[in-house]
């Protein structure tokens, strides 16, 4: 019989049969077939298609595309950050909707509008709240995690001028914390979310003019702002929040002219390596360094443009950089020990975004204009592999879910 | 490095350069009356790279729809009745002490009057 012989053209359809049912076994689980064969979801990440309101669901061990979905409205800006069981993606769109997507299934499971305008959000230590951050009207608002109802809101509204602030680099910290910067206010404000009908917000005022991003150190110790108005960063201590916020890498373009800055950089991304911060200079070509033990300047590196994102490999020994507009074709590799960059990649047109997978073997970079994904390899830095998809953004893996500050 | 040198600060240095320009376009303008300036149409491809450029450049802090974001809306609700020199002025040198940079490197002046009138059309595609 033919099974005995086994010729190599039988073995060949049998591959290919097994390939058909898996892919038929993949289309099921994505349609929500609760027969199909279980997985994990550690490997998974969510992709934001800009333009089309979508986000794509990748598979960052294959290499592969899920699955899409639509209907999230206004992704033109927009961030994701995850349920502790990492089973779910919450995305904060630009029109304010908050969409609760199931990355295993597939499927739209809530969406909620919050907000007129919104920049992104957080959730809290213990998974429960999902705070969003706004522009229009300003504020965060806390939302339980599983319904997406809202639970409070905490107002950023100044009663003497009427002005709301936009809300920016909004940050969970340890024990069900928030932090966040207030754009025109200039100030920073620490929530305890530990009642989430009730919280209580602490304000430190004049941290600097034009916080326009903020960050949590991957231990939640620290809270920092990045200034658009001024030369320096605002540092909270939170372990010593009775010290208040104090300024640091005061004056670090003092010198030197700053340069018009057409997109704002995004402090998401800590880097933070060997003791050290690697931060993206406001209007310079530069990325400084700091020491962390005492926050002072320790070293400028002069790069090819305005950085963007500026995120260290999960092991700390490189460190990957992104260019605002007109240098956005462009990553720079920064080697940690020398602070030399050691190389130049022109992965595509529009390079908005990096996540490495979890344990940094590879690099996802979203090429917008030329409408794919690039996966480069960390060790050879040469690219592996590229994915189609619809003028990318941001890039989210899952293991984002067990990070404090992501 | 060697696109560096294109985004020069300018803003500051052409003001002074600006102010008689200014007040040749009123002068221009009073004697136009009621006519509305002329604008001239880019080529099909730069009129495209223009588009690109202001949907997606622009929009990093005005909202990919125009809608706002840190920067204010360009929605055409909201630059009606916004005056033409004004805005001008603001793509082409930026506002000092906001987050709105000088444009000047990468639109001409002609260019520019081209990015007001498609906003205040609605910014069709």
């Amino acid at each position: 019989m033919a099974e005995r012989r086994r010729s190599g053209v039988a073995h060949s359809i049998r591959r290919l049969r097994l390939r058909i049912i898996g892919l038929l076994c993949a289309s099921l689980l994505l349609a929500g077939c609760s027969t199909t064969a279980v997985r994990g979801s550690g490997d998974l990440g969510l992709v934001i298609e800009r333009a089309s309101g979508s986000v794509q669901l990748v598979d960052n061990t294959r290499r592969e595309r899920l699955a899409t979905v639509k209907g999230l409205g206004d992704l033109s800006h927009a961030s994701a950050v995850f349920s502790r069981d990492a089973r779910y993606a919450y995305v904060f769109g630009r029109d304010g909707g908050l969409s609760k997507v199931d990355i295993l299934t597939g499927r739209l499971a809530k969406r909620v509008m919050q907000a007129g305008n919104s920049i992104g959000g957080a959730i809290s230590s213990d998974g429960r709240v999902v705070a969003a951050q706004n522009y229009e009207p300003g504020g965060v608002k806390l939302f339980d995690a599983d319904t997406l109802e809202l639970l409070s809101e905490v107002s950023t509204r100044d009663p003497a001028s009427g002005q709301s602030s936009k809300v920016v680099g909004l940050a969970d910290l340890p024990g069900n914390r928030f932090a966040f910067s207030l754009f025109e206010a200039g100030e920073i404000w620490v929530i305890d979310a530990a009642d989430p009908r009730h919280p209580v917000t602490t304000r430190y005022r004049n941290v600097g003019r034009q916080p326009y991003d903020g960050l949590a150190s991957q231990d939640g110790r620290y809270y920092l702002a990045g200034l658009f108005g001024e030369d320096g960063l605002a540092l909270l201590d939170t372990w010593h929040p009775e010290a208040g916020v104090r300024r640091v890498l005061d004056g670090y373009g003092r010198s030197t002219e700053k340069l018009p800055v057409y997109k704002m950089p995004h402090l998401r991304g800590w880097a933070l390596s060997g003791g050290q911060a690697f931060l993206p200079a406001i209007g310079h070509n530069e990325v400084l360094v700091a020491d962390t033990r005492d926050w002072q300047l320790r070293a400028k590196v002069a790069v090819h443009g305005q950085p963007v994102f500026v995120m260290a490999e999960p092991s700390g020994r490189r460190v990957w950089v992104n260019f605002a507009f007109p240098h956005n074709d462009t990553v720079q590799v920064i080697d940690v020990p020398t602070l030399t960059v050691v190389k130049t990649l022109k992965p595509g047109r529009g390079i908005l975004h990096m996540e490495f997978t979890p344990r940094g073997d590879e690099v996802w970079l979203s090429s917008r204009d030329d409408d794919k994904l690039v996966i480069v390899d960390t060790a050879t830095l040469t690219v592996r592999h590229e994915l189609p998809a619809a003028s990318p953004s941001g890039i989210f893996f899952s293991w984002r879910a067990s990070r404090i500050g992501m | 490095m060697g696109l560096v040198s294109v985004i020069h600060p300018i803003g500051r240095r052409r003001l002074p350069l600006l102010r008689p320009l200014a007040g040749l376009a009123l002068l221009l303008a009073a004697s136009l009356a009621a006519a509305a300036p002329p604008v001239v149409e880019p080529s099909p491809m730069r009129a495209t790279a223009i588009r690109h450029l202001v949907r997606q450049d622009c929009g990093s802090c005005h909202g990919l729809t125009f809608k706002g974001g840190l920067g204010n809306p360009l929605t055409a609700e909201a630059l009606a009745g916004r005056p033409d020199e004004a805005l001008l002025a603001t793509i082409l040198n930026g506002r000092p002490g906001t987050a709105m940079p000088p444009w000047r490197s990468f639109l001409t002046e002609e260019e520019a009057k081209w990015v007001i009138k498609w906003l205040k059309d609605g910014a069709p595609e």
